[in-house]
């Protein structure tokens, strides 16, 4: 059997957890990067630690990829179930390398490769997974020097005889790998780019964590929840490195409470949570309405009700989002669609919510934070923090109307400045202690409302792609930008366009004129009863008939995307 | 000291339209509370921020002239933590109601003790729940007919100077309003003790715990002699399940065991609160690129 592959191919490990497939990934990834290749990869994986079925898709491109497909076109199964796990993607395109004498598979694309007593010969079963990154590697003839140095920084603290068994195991399956390749068997034409070397390699986590540091963020307040427990690891590493107060509070409840009485006493403090996490937030969110705390909360959304489908992806918590908490009070909601949004978005939430006071939404999901791909450096020269607070003066008042601007009183600090700060959850008068009077309590009301107006100066507009004399338009929101995009790339139809929103709430008014354009708006969303369909007939009163909702807890794939367009299209 | 006189009262004192009732055990307090800050030279307005949560007790800070957060019913913790930790130059007190601090927040009661930050949690111990008219609160009397415990309570009290020396807090007391000398001086001593540190402070309820009243605090409480050790930590979980006769004092203290921010390395090197930070875009820039 011979099988050429050209520009973009599909790899997939799959495994039990605990069988090093995360590791396989990162090699395989970064390597791949650091050789010129275009790489992206996501993983879906079951609520438990050991044992189960999880998978890593791999795609390796000439051309960037960034998007989630169904094909596999090389399996590499550690576990018998796992290939069932896969279901219909594998197919009889599928080409299979695996250790059979151990998996006894049956299966006409098989590579039988001893994967297991390469790695016993070496002196341990562990190294299986290592054996099965230096065959994928020889298909691609990777330079086996950088191979070696990879695992050299990787694994270097880890004493001499490790890395000499990694490179040692590597190189027999790569061995493997190149045969394959050059027998003709397997053959990958993807073509490499030197310039690709400087590329970040980052995930979503990584993203709006260090949006988060470049936003100035000191502190995060945290209790751990899939997925949005990601951003409060990434923020612990880099307080290695970097300034970071970071505290894993006793729950939910504290860490909003925590990050509000930061932001009191001057810190930017943020707090990750998932929806399940945030629902215990909801409270605290309208304290923060209340006493005009700044607040930033990255909320990575899942499948729910209650604790749903816990490593599975959905877009469920736009509604929570933006109705969380009671009373009204204004809050604005970002949602990015790729890498680099999520990192100047999260760095924008935090001057944000400090120049308006309000609270700032991060809305990803487990699909965003999970996966990974090359990002061009990230520019730091744009970049500008400001601290709104103010040094205060003897007669300081917190809730100063007369000083308020588009509602924004100026906000002080304890101890700096001759002036006291007061703040109250009730409702409260101008200097912030509490009061009943009905009057003062409609100014209250109205100087914070008002701040809605103000934020529009700083509304992030929707991003439109595509032909602009189209009739069809697709509208997404968050993680969708990426497959929307190459689905539309796919379909390739001048009557095509797509606008993605990564600003949700407060909805940018100035999305109405691509609105009203289209012949027919397509709504694409990962949750069953169409949120943000419903939040534009709110907003604007367009009623978007066609959906395209998917809730089973996967992401869209590419193929299955450019299909249900297709359809849309007849 | 006399020029610092009334320096934590507002300058309309007389006009306050204080919520509570005439009698309340709070008055004494507040009272209480405005003289130990006075006489501690190096608190003022501006470097203290008294923090509370909800409840009768909790509107404390209004009556007051400092920095202050009245925050969510159960939550004064976390955010007296949280603005301990972020600017450990400020002097920060967690005061609220018993309800408040070990009902709805019994979690935060029970986690800060572990972290040991440097505040001072003072609870307004009532015995009932005042402002929502009366239901019982965990430290209540089993036998307490309320208008929820009709029969009486039934649940066991919360026992927090036993729960608080057992989780480790290094600095536990008891108190009563009624013996305001005494009360000032635990209340400064607790302020100066570095790490967290509880008062259990008796206050009578005078409209809705009719068996709690004065009288029957000063019946049932003794102060702690000069000869009782406070290091002893087995003798102070005895002496915190004494119950005919209640001791008040300072019931166990643990001296030198290192703060939370103490250990934090964020203030090893610079001792600036966070606020005065900001990142270096250039060092960021270099880490972000060793990310390839
Ligand atoms: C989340 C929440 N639940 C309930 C309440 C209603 N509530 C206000 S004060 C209070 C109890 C106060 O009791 P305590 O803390 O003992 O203070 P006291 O009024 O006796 O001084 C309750 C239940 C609230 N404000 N918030
Ligand atoms: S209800 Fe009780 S505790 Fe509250 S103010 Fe009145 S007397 Fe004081």
């Amino acid at each position: 059997m011979n099988k050429t592959i050209k520009e973009d191919v599909s790899i997939v490990l799959s495994g039990e957890a605990g069988q090093g497939i995360q590791t396989i990934e990162r090699l395989l990834t970064f390597i791949l990067k650091r050789e010129g290749y275009y790489v992206f990869a996501t993983k879906e994986y079951m609520s438990r630690v050991r044992g189960g079925s999880n998978s890593t898709e791999i795609r390796v491109s000439s051309k960037p990829v960034k998007s989630y497909v169904d094909k596999i076109d090389i399996l590499i199964p550690l576990t018998k179930s796992s290939v069932e796990h896969l279901g219909d993607r594998v197919n009889e395109d599928t080409l299979i390398i695996a250790d059979n004498d151990s998996l006894k598979l049956e299966n006409k694309n098989l590579f039988n490769v001893p994967i297991l007593s390469i790695a016993k010969e070496i002196g341990n079963e562990i190294y299986a997974n290592i054996v099965a990154v230096g065959v994928i590697l020889g298909l691609f003839k990777i330079n086996i020097k950088t191979i070696e140095e990879y695992l050299r920084e990787r694994f270097g603290d880890k004493g001499e005889k490790i890395v000499s068994d990694n490179i040692k195991a590597a190189s027999e399956g790569y061995k493997l790998g190149k045969d394959f390749s050059e027998n003709g068997e397997i053959k990958i034409e993807i073509s490499a780019n030197e310039t690709l070397k400087d590329d970040l390699l980052i995930s979503g986590t990584d993203a709006v964590s260090l949006g988060a540091l470049a936003g100035n963020c000191d502190s995060i307040f945290a209790y751990p929840m899939t997925p949005g427990s990601g951003v409060l690891v990434d923020l612990a590493d880099f307080s290695k490195n970097f300034d970071i107060l970071v505290e894993q509070a006793e729950d939910e409840i504290a860490a909003i409470n925590m990050a509000i009485g930061g932001w009191y006493a001057g810190a930017r403090s943020m707090v990750t949570t998932s929806d399940g996490g945030f629902a215990l937030m909801e409270e605290g969110l309208s304290l923060a309405g209340m006493i005009e705390s700044p607040l930033v909360i990255h909320l990575a959304q899942r499948p729910g009700p209650a604790t749903g489908l816990p490593t599975r992806t959905a877009q469920e918590g736009l509604n929570l989002a933006i109705h969380a908490g009671h009373g009204e009070f204004p809050r604005l909601v970002f949602a990015p669609g790729n890498l680099e949004q999520a990192f100047y978005l999260t760095q924008k939430a935090f001057n944000i919510a400090d120049k308006y006071q309000i609270p700032v939404f991060i809305l990803t999901d487990q699909f965003f934070v999970d996966s990974y791909y090359n990002v061009k450096k990230l520019d730091l020269s744009k970049i500008e923090n400001k601290k709104y607070f103010v040094e205060t003066a003897e007669d300081y008042k917190r809730y100063d109307l007369s000083k308020a601007e588009n509602g924004v009183s100026p906000r002080g600090i304890p101890n700096f400045g001759k002036g006291l700060v007061i703040v109250d959850s009730d409702e409260h008068d101008e200097e912030g202690h509490l009061t009943e009077d009905l009057d003062i309590r409609i100014k209250m009301v109205e100087k914070r409302l008002q701040k809605y107006d103000a934020l529009k100066d700083d509304f992030v507009s929707p991003e439109f792609f595509g032909n602009e004399n189209y009739k069809y338009l697709v509208v997404c929101w968050g993680s969708n930008y990426n497959v929307v995009k190459e689905a539309i790339e796919n379909i390739d139809n001048k009557d095509l366009a797509m606008l993605h929103f990564s600003q949700v709430f407060p909805f940018p008014e100035n999305a109405v004129e691509f609105l009203v354009k289209a012949e027919k708006i397509i709504d694409v969303e990962n949750n069953a009863t169409g949120q943000f369909a419903k939040l534009i007939r709110a907003e604007t009163g367009i009623k978007i008939d066609s959906k395209i909702l998917k809730f089973n807890g996967m992401p869209f794939s590419v193929e299955e995307l450019t299909a249900k367009i297709r359809e849309e299209l007849q | 000291m006399s020029e610092r006189k009334n320096i934590f009262s507002l300058e309309n004192e007389k006009e306050l339209d204080i919520a509570w009732c005439p009698g309340c055990g709070n008055f004494g307090i507040l009272n209480i509370l405005k003289k130990a800050l006075e006489e501690m030279e190096e608190i003022t307005p501006n470097n203290f921020v008294l923090v509370s949560g909800i409840g009768q007790a909790a509107k404390i800070p209004h009556y007051f002239k400092n920095n202050a957060f009245n925050g969510l019913h159960g939550r004064a913790l976390p955010v007296a933590f949280a603005i301990k930790a972020t600017n450990p130059d400020l002097y920060v007190v967690a005061e609220s109601g018993d309800g408040d601090m070990y009902g709805e927040g019994g979690n935060h009661f029970i986690h800060n003790m572990r972290r040991n930050v440097d505040i001072t949690n003072i609870v307004h111990d009532n015995r009932v729940y005042g402002l929502t008219k009366g239901q019982a609160s965990p430290t209540s009397p089993q036998g307490m007919v309320t208008p929820v415990q009709v029969n009486g309570v039934i649940l066991n009290p919360f026992n927090p100077i036993a729960v608080a020396i057992a989780n480790g807090a290094t600095f536990v007391a008891r108190a009563f309003v009624g013996d305001m000398q005494n009360t000032k001086e635990i209340i400064k001593k607790a302020i100066r003790h570095k790490g967290y540190s509880l008062i259990d402070l008796f206050q009578p309820c005078v409209t809705f715990n009719k068996i709690n009243t004065y009288a029957w605090f000063n019946e049932h409480t003794y102060k702690l002699g000069e000869d009782y050790d406070p290091s002893d930590k087995m003798q102070a979980l005895q002496t915190a399940f004494q119950e005919d006769k209640i001791p008040l004092g300072i019931i166990y203290e643990e001296k030198g065991k290192p703060t939370f921010e103490e250990q934090l390395t964020i203030y090893k090197q610079n001792k600036d609160p966070l606020f005065k930070r900001s990142i270096d875009v250039n060092k960021l820039e270099g880490f972000i690129n060793s990310m390839r």
